[in-house]
């Protein structure tokens, strides 16, 4: 279609974003390596790895093992403590010219709060994103965000501290439009869907499991319907929130389906793992969908799903 | 490092090996002994992962400059898929990948000890030392001889030479540690190079650290990205200072480690078991069912 201007550039709760694909959490390195893989600038953001308060050395090897269409992976989320984090690894991401979105995780509430102290007035990071699949310290618990009201109440200590916006990156692990509704209400700005989903793999020749920590996390393809299906849900129940939908998407047509399903942009994991150049060929085919459809932004993409009119009463199995 | 889409000017069977010979010249121009590279899997398979190999051979000069070799003994999914590659065929490889190994300045006699394709990356370094007028010997071995890596070529690159194989089908029967105290010895070796199973290495570098010998090793954690982007590969690496270790990835801070400061009781202590073994005393059951 003539005259139509056509931009890759999304505002996702008033973080403006070059394109809607940025690089997911725990896949971007520490700043240095992207350098040669990858033009930082056809980034939408690079969301940094997991950081702690305390520096973390992970988990055992082997940390990774394939699977169908997927990876099983676990990293401990080994990272160097918020304080080299913010002296060493902030500034790289920062200077490579893609906006920076600083996951941070934790065990208790008061190192989410402290965290996000540490995190403000920071040149270059446009958003927070809090990782809430550990281990609930304080409460005893295997997931934080099993409960949407222990989930809330982390989320909302720290938007309440924040000054940039917060997204809760939430893992399927309970009802998740409740959990998403309470981090909303209790202030995050958007929720990412999904974060990899608990997994185990197995070596029957060696009668072992494949990683060195036993149980992992499952990510790639493999993953992507059950993301869309989150996103949607979500999208469906509260479609004013921003969405990063990231769980699978390898590809252009991923995107704008993940787009199609409610997201307002993407994040890219297993993907960048496996091709540091897949975020940036995943936005030109964005690109060239809008373009065959004559549509002006990703954010028109939102809401075109069509629906069946009347809902069948079956639907819900 | 470059990503490359190259083309296969060979495929050849070496032994037990598959040999890929690629026109890669970003890449073959760069390489150093000790680096490796990666290979993309096809986009349609259910198998992501690109696949990690040293270097074997990279020509800068001559009628095969620009070119690229490594080996591989085909095993799992994607092995088995690159063994069916064919010249002109195109790989996607991304390399060079790593830290490769250094050369000594003032010490000339240089014991290489290679298991089954560790030979593959110890042959490049093993020219490499030649051109540096050191003295190169070698160590080779593997379970049988289909499995010694160019053992001809081995025996051409070093002046003194041992083969071991486990059921003696070529040279000496046993492992290359059988004969590495004797080798080292009888070639006065002041520096020592290794590549193999993690276990092998961890006895090399005992022998090393007893003897006070300077050693380089290549170590094959599981990779990933192999560009230092996801923290799959690490190894435990203790700091310089002597204030305790760190989880350094293989594919960017390897994957050649100073064997002295790998901590390999950490690296190896092994995936537990999923079926415990039965205490002693207890018989075992060998056959199943019944
Ligand atoms: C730095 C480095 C250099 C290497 N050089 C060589 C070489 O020159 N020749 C050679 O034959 N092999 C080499 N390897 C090992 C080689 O990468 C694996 O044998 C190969 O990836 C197995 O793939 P597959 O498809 O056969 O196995 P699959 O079982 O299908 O592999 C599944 C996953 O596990 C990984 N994996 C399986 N076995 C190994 C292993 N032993 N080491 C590391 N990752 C593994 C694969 O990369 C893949 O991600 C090297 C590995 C590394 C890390
Ligand atoms: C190697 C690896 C490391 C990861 N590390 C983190 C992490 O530190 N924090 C986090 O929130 N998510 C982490 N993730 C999860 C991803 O950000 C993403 O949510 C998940 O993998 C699903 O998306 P994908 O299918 O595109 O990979 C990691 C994923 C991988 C593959
Ligand atoms: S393989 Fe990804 S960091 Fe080494």
């Amino acid at each position: 279609m003539a005259g139509v201007k056509r931009s890759l550039a999304v505002d996702v709760g008033g973080v403006l974003l070059p394109t809607p694909v940025m690089i997911a959490s725990g896949c971007a390195g520490t700043g240095r390596e992207l350098a040669g893989l990858v033009d930082p600038h056809k980034l939408g953001a690079i969301v940094s790895r997991s950081v702690t308060l305390a520096p973390r050395k992970g988990t055992p090897t082997p940390r990774i093992a394939e699977s169908a269409s997927g990876i099983v992976w676990s990293t401990g989320l080994q990272n160097p403590g918020i304080e080299v984090f913010v002296k060493e690894e902030l500034p790289r991401l920062v200077h490579t010219g893609a906006p920076v979105i600083v996951s941070i995780a934790g065990g208790t509430m008061e190192e989410y709060v402290r965290l996000t102290s540490l995190l403000q007035a920071r040149p270059g990071v446009v958003a927070i994103e809090t990782q809430i699949s550990g281990r609930d310290e304080e409460l005893g618990r295997e997931v934080l965000a099993s409960r949407p009201d222990r989930a809330a109440e982390i989320v909302g200590a720290v938007a309440r501290m924040s000054m940039i916006p917060v997204f809760a990156k939430l893992p399927l692990l309970a009802d998740v439009v409740e959990v998403a509704r309470g981090c909303v209400r209790a202030g995050a700005t958007g929720l990412t869907l999904i974060d990899a989903l608990p997994a185990l793999g197995v070596t029957a020749s060696r009668l072992r499991p494949s990683l060195g920590s036993v149980s992992g996390w499952l990510s790639g393809p493999a993953i992507r319907p059950v993301a869309l299906r989150a996103v949607f849900d979500v999208a469906s129940a509260m479609p004013d929130v921003p969405i990063l939908g990231c769980g699978g998407v390898r590809t252009g047509e991923d995107a704008v389906e993940m787009m199609l399903a409610g997201a307002w942009a993407v994040q890219v994991g297993t993907a960048t793992v496996v091709d540091p150049g897949a975020p940036v060929n995943v936005a030109t085919g964005v690109l060239a969908y809008l373009k065959e459809k004559g549509l002006a932004s990703p954010a028109d993409l939102r809401g075109r799903l069509r629906l069946p009119a009347a809902p069948d009463p079956e639907g819900s199995w | 490092m470059r990503r490359t889409r190259a083309e296969i000017l060979s495929a050849r069977r070496v032994g037990a090996y598959h040999s890929l010979t690629l026109v890669a010249p970003e890449v073959a121009e760069r390489a150093r002994p000790g680096q490796f590279v990666a290979v993309q899997m096809p986009e349609d398979r259910d198998y992501l992962l690109p696949r990690h190999f040293s270097i074997h051979q990279a020509s800068r000069r001559g009628g095969w400059a620009g070119t690229l070799e490594f080996c591989f003994e085909p095993g799992g999914k994607g092995t088995t898929w690159l063994a069916n590659a064919r010249a002109h065929g195109f790989l996607d490889v991304t390399g060079p990948l790593g830290k490769g190994f250094a050369y000594p300045k003032r010490l000339t006699n240089c014991l290489l000890v290679a298991e089954g394709h560790g030979a593959a990356s110890l042959y490049f370094l093993a020219q490499e030392l030649l051109v540096r007028e050191k003295r190169v010997d070698m160590v080779l071995g593997a379970g049988t001889m289909e499995r010694v890596f160019k053992p001809i070529e081995g025996k051409r690159l070093s002046q003194t030479n041992a083969i071991m194989t486990e059921d003696g089908t070529l040279g000496d029967r046993g492992t290359v540690l059988d004969a590495l105290p004797e080798m080292a010895a009888r070639c006065g070796s002041e520096v020592i190079y290794a590549a193999g199973p993690a276990p092998m290495l961890e006895k090399v570098a005992a022998f090393c650290r007893e003897r006070r010998i300077p050693a380089q090793v290549v170590v094959e954690e599981r990779m990933a990205c192999g560009v230092g982007l996801c923290h799959s590969c690490v190894v435990p690496v203790a700091r310089k200072d002597g204030s305790g270790y760190d989880n350094l990835r293989a594919c960017v801070d390897g994957p050649v480690f100073n064997p002295a400061r790998v901590l390999w009781d950490r690296w190896m202590s092994d995936v537990p078991t999923m079926i415990p073994t039965p205490p002693e005393g207890l018989p075992v059951v060998r056959s199943w069912p019944g």
